[in-house]
């Protein structure tokens, strides 16, 4: 119950940041210079308005971590779906059809499962940023960024998927699905789909955590979005600089809610599984 | 009864499960006590509490399970007195258990040595080579032949029936004073259930040991038990020594629980129902229909041509077991070899056989899951490969519907009992609106007994024999003319077995339908069917009118198998 109330809590925060920050970062006349690199609220130096402090453009904390954290979750949703749509596929046509199409759709995940995941998606992201045009760049970054986590995290959904399948596919009701002559699109549609999400749902969630998780990596790397649009990544890079400068408020604050974040979405993935299951109804 | 020497003594007896829903009787007030060199039979359907009463004695009941009430005395002892050390010791040294299935209940990564010994030393507390010896003693006490060998081959090379010998074996390792053997046989083909129930018996007489037999098969018991008890939603309705429960039970529920079991020396017109059913709507009973007006009647003029609605020649398959780029390297086994046969317009036509006989690959060639390497098949006359998609195979696939064996893996779980029997009308666009769909879905759910309101549920609300009625009203969908059966009744209960061969009955004589009828089970082939094929490893011995074929049998196999038949 605390947990469920924790992870409600955090979500609605994040998700509801434009109505409920007391700044909003992307406004230049809230920001001022003059304002920067002010310490939390209870230190001295620190002003009462700015309860977590600013950084060192001068943005609200608080308020920079609640659209941050947003941004993340948007981006980490985003880039799972992708990567499910993609692997739940990609998995079923592996797993129902079998043979040559299985082999060559598996052997490609097993080749992709060897390469690191943040390599690989520095590599797309890369790649992708590159084939936009420049004055493009800080605009679609975000999608560069989602279309590579998504591409990364296929294989895991892929694999999954079709383990289901095969076993989905050998139960008696797709059997008589067969006998009735219906084709194999619709079997595999309106009975073998349902019935294999439930695990690629369980995996879904903790994507979900992970796509945060590399999300962020990636914008502490400077590869994923531009500093001007701030991220959980991105403000512990900022911050990072001036850790020994005694400006440990910066990074210490974004890294909480991340951590923070990601324990609620798991925990939000565990709730769900329970409430997915229609034997628990 | 309780004497001196009586081995175990329960009394009053109660086991209780807390659940949300509040706690269920899982046993109530049971009494059972027996003698060194007995066998006592604990019979009843599933969910009447005997596997219940076997895990209390040996204090392994599920959890949440308690027992509420009664004593528990082994030799004198108190058992429920005991720690769970104490109790650990008397599982192991004086009590063997005996599992269901033989499969899984021997661990497959040591060796059988390994596992008899082990146990040997741990209960026994002897060498390493007294251990060994004794072990080579118990696998020839349980009719296993070259010991030597067998001591070093692990569980997978074994058949199902020496795996049971060899947890026999292990049950009997700690030389316990009682074994608890909970449906020993039911995982196991007619020919090895009948030697393994001898061997229980034997053992039992020659080292004087009392012998608990669970199990849901009147047969068995009438096979092996000493004294049988009858269980009835959690307490004994009648106990008493095996001919006297038999031949005059005195308790409603036992008197059909004994009729309901399919006679194998005559043939009746319908099956005999337990219709003791108490705190249930028995209202269980289809309707009847007219055929001449009903929907599942129109367009019955699908009639084969020379009165032979499936025939099927010379059909071969193979798989393969090991694959290997070249041909002499790759392992193969002929699962349906050269098999022909016909089933007239209207016929119920017989397979039977032990299990990997071939006889669900043989249904499952002609409804076209698997194709075959050779042979033909013709469905209503015309020569059909049930594989392809063209119009001319999906017209034959409406006139072939399939019964399958598992009521809880042949529905899909995600969609209700409406969409999974409207999904044949749907498909073949046989119901002008959505509402005419409706109303001929919840029409077949009320014909094949289960009511219309069903309808709107899912599948998991309902029992295994409620199922296998969703089951059959989807087959009856299409409105097929030939309906295949693959084991239908095995995963059920006698009684509801009894309910849903009567539903089949009745079906064909409506509705005329030719149906091929997949069994193992020799007693209720004779009921159901007019002619009989006998498979063995994928060939066809014998094919004769029943009468024939269980009067005077003439092939080796057939003979073999009518003598295997339980007896009562």
């Amino acid at each position: 119950m605390i947990a469920a109330f924790i992870t409600i809590a955090c979500v609605l925060a994040t998700m509801l940041a434009p109505w409920i920050a007391p700044f909003n970062p992307f406004d230049p006349t809230q920001i001022s210079l003059w304002d920067g690199k002010l310490p939390p609220s209870w230190i001295e130096g620190g002003q009462a308005q700015y309860i977590l402090g600013t950084d060192n453009q001068g943005r609200d904390m608080l308020s920079t971590i609640l659209y941050g954290g947003r941004l993340s979750i948007i981006v980490g949703i985003a880039a799972v779906c992708l990567g499910m749509a993609l692997g739940v596929i990609l998995g079923v046509i592996s797993g129902y059809f079998g043979g040559a199409v299985d082999a060559i759709i598996m052997r490609i995940a097993d080749i992709q499962l060897t390469i690191p995941g943040i390599l690989l998606a520095i590599l797309i992201n890369g790649i992708g940023r590159t084939l936009l045009p420049l004055e493009m760049r800080e605009d679609f970054a975000i999608y560069v960024v989602i279309f590579a986590i998504g591409l990364t995290d296929w294989p895991q959904f892929a694999r999954v998927t079709r383990g289901a399948t095969l076993v989905e596919s050998q139960k008696e009701y797709v059997q008589a699905a067969r006998v009735i002559g219906l084709p194999r699109w619709l079997i595999i549609v309106r009975h073998i789909l349902p019935n294999v999400m439930r695990p690629v749902l369980v995996i879904a969630t903790i994507g979900l955590a992970l796509a945060i998780i590399s999300e962020a990596t990636l914008s502490f790397l400077g590869q994923g979005i531009p500093p001007t649009t701030p991220s959980l990544g991105t403000l512990i890079r900022v911050g990072n600089e001036y850790l020994f400068s005694g400006l440990w408020w910066i990074t210490l604050f974004p890294a909480a809610a991340l951590v923070v974040l990601v324990f609620a979405v798991n925990l939000l993935g565990d709730w769900m599984r329970d409430a997915l299951n229609p034997k628990l109804r | 009864m309780a004497t001196e020497n009586t081995l175990l003594d329960v009394a009053n007896l109660s086991i209780q499960f807390p659940t949300r829903r509040g706690i269920i009787d899982a046993a109530r007030d049971i009494n059972i006590n027996l003698q060194p060199g007995e066998v006592l039979g604990l019979v009843g359907e599933s969910g009447a509490g005997k596997s219940t009463i076997g895990n209390a004695i040996v204090n392994l009941l599920e959890k949440p399970g308690r027992i509420s009430n009664g004593s528990i005395k082994f030799q004198g002892q108190e058992l429920r007195e005991l720690d769970d050390d104490a109790m650990r010791k008397v599982r192991g040294d004086r009590i063997g258990m005996i599992f269901q299935d033989p499969q899984t209940s021997l661990n497959p990564l040591l060796r059988i040595g390994e596992q008899l010994t082990e146990t040997i030393k741990k209960s026994l507390a002897v060498s390493d080579k007294e251990a060994h010896e004794r072990a080579l003693d118990l696998l020839v006490a349980v009719g296993i032949t070259q010991p030597e060998a067998r001591l070093k081959a692990y569980p997978h090379q074994f058949s199902g029936g020496m795996r049971q010998r060899v947890v026999i074996a292990l049950a009997l390792a700690g030389e316990p004073e009682l074994i608890i053997a909970d449906e020993p046989t039911t995982a196991l083909d007619v020919s090895i259930q009948a030697q393994i129930l001898d061997l229980i018996k034997d053992l039992c007489k020659t080292r004087n040991l009392g012998v608990i037999i669970v199990t849901h098969d009147i047969g068995v018991i009438a096979n092996i038990a000493d004294r049988v008890a009858v269980m009835y939603r959690g307490a004994i309705v009648e106990t008493g020594p095996v001919n006297q429960i038999l031949n005059s039970p005195q308790h409603p529920y036992t008197t059909s629980l004994i009729a309901a079991v399919p006679p194998t020396d005559r043939k009746l017109h319908r099956f005999n129902s337990v219709d003791y059913i108490d705190g249930s709507d028995s209202s269980n009973e289809a309707k009847r229909i007219d055929v001449s007006t009903h929907w599942l009647g129109e367009q019955n003029d699908l009639k084969s041509p020379d009165g032979v609605a499936v025939s099927v020649n010379n059909l071969k398959l193979s798989f393969v077991l090991q694959n290997a780029i070249f041909k002499r390297n790759r392992k193969t086994l002929q699962a349906v070899d050269d098999v022909s046969f016909s089933i007239a317009d209207g016929e119920t036509f017989g397979l039977v056989g032990e299990s990997g006989s071939g006889k669900s690959t043989v249904a499952r060639l002609i409804v076209g899951l698997h194709k075959p390497q050779s042979g033909q098949i013709r469905v209503m006359g015309n020569e059909v490969e049930l594989h392809k998609q063209d119009e001319k195979s999906l017209a034959a696939r409406r006139a072939l519907q399939m019964i399958f064996q598992d009521p809880y893996s042949s529905l899909n779980g995600r969609l209700k009992v409406l969409d999974i029997v409207a999904e044949p009308i749907r498909f073949f666009k046989m119901a002008s609106s959505e509402k005419q769909t409706r109303s001929i879905v919840q029409d077949l759910l009320d014909h094949v007994g289960l009511g219309a309101a069903a309808a709107m549920r899912y599948p998991h609300e309902f029992s295994g024999g409620q199922r296998q009625r969703i089951s059959i009203a989807r087959a009856l969908a299409s409105r097929p003319r030939i309906l295949i059966c693959d084991e239908p009744t095995s995963a059920l209960d006698v009684s509801i077995q009894a309910q849903i061969l009567n539903l089949l009955k009745d079906l064909q004589e409506e509705l005329g339908l030719t149906m091929l009828f997949i069994s193992h089970d020799l007693p209720v082939v004779r009921q159901m069917c007019d002619k009989v094929a006998v498979m063995r490893s994928g060939a066809i011995c014998e094919i004769a009118e029943t009468e024939t074929l269980f009067e005077s049998p003439q092939h080796e196999y057939t003979k073999h198998l009518l003598e295997l038949m339980p007896k009562m």
